[in-house]
């Protein structure tokens, strides 16, 4: 196997565990961790192509994850400024209980 | 494909697989950070430095504690523990499988894994400087819409999480009665 193929498989890996966590969890927080994961396998995919890849010098890949960090930060903030509010509201985190809309 | 790979894999696994089943949610919250920390790791060892230092100070350093808040914020630590997972949950752990199954097939039957023979070589280059340069230079424009979208993001942010009042209301008189005059 070679190592970008093992680095895929990882991510992979990572992919499926974000999205069986976003699917199966019934707290809002665990689904974003989920989220958060499965970012990070993209993230991790970006590396892999970047190192192993043609032309590592022109730092696509590198530039693409550092981007993405930052677009990350700004998810998870809304995210759990999201959860917090309807928290408020709801008194659950649980998005099994939430099922309306309606204020 | 070294042992300082495979080691790093397991643990950014582990620590997924454990966050992701764990009962307790601080438990879920702790191994998250695990889990970035390995992924931190991982970047290192590809030679990504400053990705991985990014992903360790954003991550760890900020993502999981805002999680773990989270979690003590809204008492999400007092759910019973039966009532973790969906009932119909293994529906999406069969879902999770079949996208995995997929994915593993595409890599181990794509020709791009095996065209690229530079992964034996040493990890390119990627001085900071360089990063910086071009930061500055190719890519500063995702640069100032990054810029624009953090602050959007924060006054958003604190505009959900904030306490809405009702207009008209009197501020809360402070409850320590030394501090009124």
């Amino acid at each position: 196997m070679t190592p970008l193929a093992g680095c895929l498989l990882v991510s992979s890996l990572l992919f499926a565990i974000g999205l069986a966590g976003a699917l199966t969890r019934r707290n809002a927080i665990l689904v974003l961790a989920g989220i958060e994961l499965m970012l990070n396998a993209a993230n991790l995919n970006f590396i892999a192509f970047w190192r192993f890849g043609p032309h590592p010098e022109f730092l696509t890949g590198l530039m693409f994850v550092i981007f993405s960090i930052a677009v990350a930060a700004a998810e998870a903030a809304v995210g759990l400024a999201l959860i917090l509010a309807i928290y408020r509201h709801a008194r659950t985190s649980d998005v099994s209980e939430i099922t309306e809309m309606k204020g | 494909m070294t042992v300082s790979f495979l080691i790093l894999a397991i643990l950014t696994l582990a620590g997924g697989i454990a966050a992701m089943t764990l009962r307790r949610l601080v438990h879920c919250a702790l191994a998250l950070a695990v889990s970035f920390a390995g992924l931190a790791a991982l970047y290192l060892n590809l030679g990504a430095d400053f990705a991985g230092l990014a992903q360790l100070l954003v991550y760890v350093g900020a993502i999981a504690i805002l999680i773990v808040f989270a979690i003590l914020l809204t008492r999400s630590g007092e759910t019973e523990l039966d009532k973790v997972f969906s009932p119909k949950g293994f529906i999406g752990a069969l879902l999770a499988l079949a996208v995995f199954a997929v994915l593993a097939w595409a890599v181990a039957s794509s020709s791009a894994t095996r065209l690229t023979a530079a992964g034996s070589g040493p990890a390119p280059s990627s001085p900071i400087r360089d990063i910086g340069f071009s930061l500055m230079q190719r890519y500063v424009l995702p640069l100032e819409v990054i810029a624009l979208m953090l602050t959007a993001a924060m006054i958003g942010a604190v505009i959900l999480a904030v306490r809405p009042t009702r207009a008209g209301d009197q501020p809360e008189t402070p409850r320590n009665p030394e501090l009124q005059p």
